[in-house]
């Protein structure tokens, strides 16, 4: 039976970190060297972690799925990263961050840990600078910000529509020099296929050798996942190809219990769905809002003339469009939180003014922006993005607007952690998207790359210190332990089993069914009858799953059929947890929208009398119902209210 | 007029209730959809020799990507029960590096400032035949099929592509002013994705366009400048170590870059490579 405790030190909020850190444990330099810490995954959580730890003294072993610990999907963020730094003189400050993220998140975080994320955010600008990441500057030479949604203030550092790339860049620089050092070595194109505990304490993993095959073992006095997010579940998302649940999932399998699986982002811009052979969407970055006007035809006439082909959107006047983001949310207008912007575009197409050949598009209009500073401003600031969505589109969004429409882009749910990013396995820790812990319902844009960075370089490194002190005694393992056999045997198995299937269908045929009920039935707008059918329908697609998948090739060799099928395997069970949750939890909010509970003008409406908790599943065995524990939220410095953007 | 397989409503994600909406789409690709021949370089692995293969593949939609395609090509090879072509991708939005394939005689295929999975089959005719490739140089081996490996990209940064700062206890970032052009520069060097598009285009498989790239971010910047020499003399040693050729100034390079990297990087690199030798 899993025990949560948040461990949350005591005292008052913007004193918690500090007292925490002047408290906790430490290791001498000696004996860091003793001490191994495995990190799966090298995004900015899992690389900034590595490096960090690396420089410390500890002995990292680091691994990544792709060639590169440079490709991981953190490298994809356009927009921007958060601080506190109150470099315009706007007003703001870590309080205000504090606040603005925990009301962006419905609610529905931990006071405590997103006063600290707020608390290091201006050191992660600090650290980069020194790094040499290229941040945008202003002619005196300074650092540059710009808005985003759900916000007042100008917070956001940015690197031209690539900073998380060149965040990501910069982790990789500090993890590439520690990795010449020996600190760190180096593991690429493995797989994490199952977490090995040993007297109740994570001691290692099993990875697959996706060049040979082979399935290794790793031995470690703690291990850290941070191997991003689940959107994929969907299919169709914001997500790399290759990003997965799986390794979040062996966590979950083994004992750590999985917290709030139900919030999942729905990014409101993003290239629309156009054909069947479509394997991923395209994110346009929030910071767009910052120029563009969100627009749809106000009258459904014109709107239906449009998608026959009859109609251009330039022949629309003014007086014929529906601002309905300026309409109906005038404080922050375009740039009204994503969760808010994503329904409201749902609502219009639902309501028959929708654009583009399927109808499920709106306007993202630069017209009046390029009217008001010029092409060339326009072009300096997003030159890159438009130039991604002509490729794509085949227009060009200078002259005629974009159409976007929502997408899944990012998890907010993931692994329960406590205070010290700890899961309730003790020594596995889950850092960045792969935890659950700092955006509540809704994540903030340009929120992810700095919860990214200060797990990575300036929370975990502090507080796996604090768990590995005691640890200095226990010698390192040995992978021939028959936890480890016993592990690599399980996997060996599932491996064969699945190869063995020799069914009639691809991977992809049954990930894209499971997509298609999870978009259908638990995505943007759900309802009690919707999760319901979700619950059976993707029991029944796991049943023919495991009866009827084909995979070709062999085990021995790079095969990524057999790749492809682990994933969906784990995806199977995951997706049906996140409609387990989501209809448990009979309220709306953030990214959780449950059409039952809803305003009479449409918004949210949060029951905090019966939810204002964390949801936290634990595993309780292969086709038993999970057990459902709950974190109770209490705001002891915020005061809780309805989220209110008018 | 039989809807091709990758068609089929039961199979996608458009939703079941818009089945005009599908039927439309599949009159309007049949009606446009390409035919293709693809001659494809298949290699089981380093050991083994590889070949040219020939596939046929029809109805291609103009508006998916050159990956989709080969999803297609895939889907109908598991479904003969032969094993997929493999080759490296995953963000698909041309920003991670891991997608490659030298494409009728080109990186990243006939367009510019794209990766091969921004590239659209709008840009091939109806009957045209693509020849599709690893990239072909000895620092990158073929792993498989059209996957190869890059990983003496990695030992190049190790040796030196970074400012050598440990976490925490460096100044406010707002402590050393940079001047904006130069932070631009810098920014335009540090684009690049480590595709390695720039080594499969030269013909010596010179690496100097990616190395200069690095070496340039942090020639650019203050925070840089205390290493420079060290920096830019140990890269290129390692560089040289690997097996990558040297630059003849051909040009290629650049003309293929995805993220189209300026020459004038190596132009700088070599003046700092001069001034850590000499001065």
């Amino acid at each position: 039976m899993i025990q949560l405790d948040a461990k949350i030190p005591e005292g008052p909020v913007a004193r918690k970190w500090t007292e925490y850190k002047a408290h906790q444990n430490l290791v001498n330099p000696a004996n860091k060297r003793k001490l191994d810490i495995i990190i799966v995954g090298t995004g900015l959580a899992g690389a900034a972690a590595a490096a960090s730890c690396g420089e410390m003294g500890f002995n990292v072993l680091n691994f990544c799925m792709q060639d590169s610990p440079r490709r991981a999907h953190s490298i994809a963020a356009q927009g921007g990263i958060n601080a506190a730094k109150n470099y315009q003189n706007d007003g703001d400050s870590v309080y205000r961050l504090f606040y603005d993220t925990i009301k962006g998140g419905d609610f529905r975080a931990r006071e405590a840990n997103v006063y600290r994320l707020a608390e290091v955010s201006n050191n992660i600008i600090d650290q980069c600078v020194a790094q040499g990441v290229p941040f945008a500057r202003e002619y005196g030479g300074l650092l540059d910000n710009r808005s985003f949604g759900g916000a007042q203030v100008s917070r956001t550092f940015y690197a031209r529509g690539q900073t998380g790339q060149q965040l990501l860049l910069g982790a990789y620089s500090a993890l590439s020099r520690q990795i010449e050092k020996g600190s760190v070595k180096m593991y690429t194109r493995r797989e994490m296929l199952d977490v090995v505990i040993i007297d109740g304490k994570a001691r290692g993993i099993i990875a697959r050798n996706l060049v040979t095959g082979e399935i290794e073992k790793y031995a470690a006095h703690a291990v850290v996942i941070a191997t991003g997010g689940y959107g994929n579940v969907f299919f169709l998302s914001t997500n790399a190809m290759g990003s997965n649940g799986s390794a979040a999932w062996q966590c979950y399998k083994r004992g750590a219990a999985f917290g709030n699986p139900c919030y999942v982002q729905i990014h409101p811009t993003c290239i629309p769905v156009h054909g069947d052979y479509q394997s991923k969407l395209t994110l346009m970055s929030e910071s767009l809002r910052n120029d563009g006007r969100i627009w749809v035809p106000g009258k459904k006439e014109d709107a239906e003339a449009i998608r026959a082909g009859k109609l251009k959107p330039t022949q629309i006047g003014e007086e014929d469009r529906d601002y309905y983001l300026e309409r109906r949310y005038p404080a922050f207008g375009n740039l009204s939180p994503r969760d808010i912007s994503s329904r409201a575009a749902k609502e219009r197409c639902d309501a028959g003014y929708g654009v583009g050949e399927t109808g499920l598009a709106v306007y993202l209009d630069f017209a009046s922006a390029i009217q008001r500073l010029g092409k060339s401003v326009i072009e300096a600031r997003y030159g890159n993005l438009f130039q991604m969505y002509e490729k794509i589109v085949n227009e060009n969004p200078y002259e005629t607007p974009m159409m976007i429409y929502p997408a899944i882009h990012y998890s907010m749910g993931g692994i329960w952690v406590d205070y010290e990013l700890q899961t309730t396995i003790p020594g596995l820790f889950a850092a960045g998207e792969a935890n659950f812990s700092d955006h509540g319902a809704n994540r903030l844009g340009a929120s992810a790359l700095m919860q990214g960075l200060a797990d990575g370089y300036f929370v975990l490194p502090y507080t796996i210190q604090n768990y590995l002190a005691p640890e200095i005694k226990t010698p390192r393992f040995s992978t021939d332990l028959p936890e480890f056999n016993e592990a690599a045997k399980g996997v060996e198995e599932k491996i064969n089993r699945l190869m063995n299937i020799k069914g009639k269908h691809s991977v992809d045929h049954f990930q894209k069914k499971l997509g298609r009920i999870m978009w259908e039935k638990v995505g943007m707008g759900r309802t009690g009858k919707s999760l319901t059918e979700a619950i059976e329908e993707i029991k029944a697609v796991r049943r023919e799953f495991w009866q009827d998948v084909r995979i070709t090739g062999s085990t021995g060799e790079l095969n990524p059929e057999l790749e492809k099928a682990l994933r969906t395997a784990d995806h199977l069970e995951l997706g049906e947890l996140m409609a387990m949750d989501a209809l448990l939890r009979e309220e709306s909010c953030g990214g959780h929208f449950r059409e039952e509970h809803q305003t009479p003008d449409g918004e949210a409406l949060r029951h905090d009398d019966r939810f204002m908790y964390v949801s936290c599943w634990e595993y309780a065995g292969h086709d038993k119902e999970p057990v459902l524990h709950r974190e109770p939220l209490n705001y002891e410095v915020i005061k809780v209210a309805t989220r209110n953007y008018k | 007029m039989k809807p091709c397989r990758w068609f089929d409503p039961d199979r996608g994600h458009i939703r079941n209730d818009q089945s005009s909406i599908i039927h439309k789409q599949i009159i309007t690709m049949e009606k446009k959809g390409l035919n293709l021949t693809l001659k494809i370089w298949r290699q089981e692995n380093a050991q083994t020799k590889g070949e040219f293969k020939t596939y046929r593949i029809g109805n291609i939609s103009p508006d998916c990507s050159f990956l989709e395609m080969l999803d297609q090509l895939n889907e109908q090879l598991v479904d003969k029960i032969e094993k997929p072509v493999c080759f490296d991708h995953d963000c698909r939005e041309g920003i991670c590096g891991m997608c490659s394939l030298f494409i009728n005689g080109r990186p990243h295929g006939n367009d510019t400032g794209i990766t091969t999975c921004q590239l659209h089959m709008r840009r091939f005719k109806d009957g045209d035949t693509i020849w599709i490739e690893p990239w072909r140089s000895a620092a990158f081996p073929v792993i498989k099929d059209l996957v190869v490996d890059r990983s003496a990209f990695d030992r190049i940064i190790r040796a030196g592509g970074y400012v050598s700062v440990n976490t925490g206890g460096v100044p406010d970032g707002n402590a050393i002013p940079v001047k904006k052009k130069n932070a631009d520069l810098a920014m335009d060097a540090a684009a690049c994705i480590g595709c390695g598009a720039c080594v499969a285009a030269c013909k010596n498989a010179s690496a100097m366009l990616f190395v200069s790239a690095k070496v340039s971010q942090f020639a650019l910047l203050p925070q840089g400048k205390l290493e420079a020499k060290e920096r830019v003399s140990k890269m290129v040693a390692r560089m040289d170590e690997l097996g990558f050729g040297n630059c003849t100034n051909t040009g290629a390079c650049e003309a293929e870059c995805p993220k189209e990297i300026k020459i004038t990087n190596i132009a700088r690199m070599n003046r700092q490579y001069y001034i850590s030798q000499f001065a």
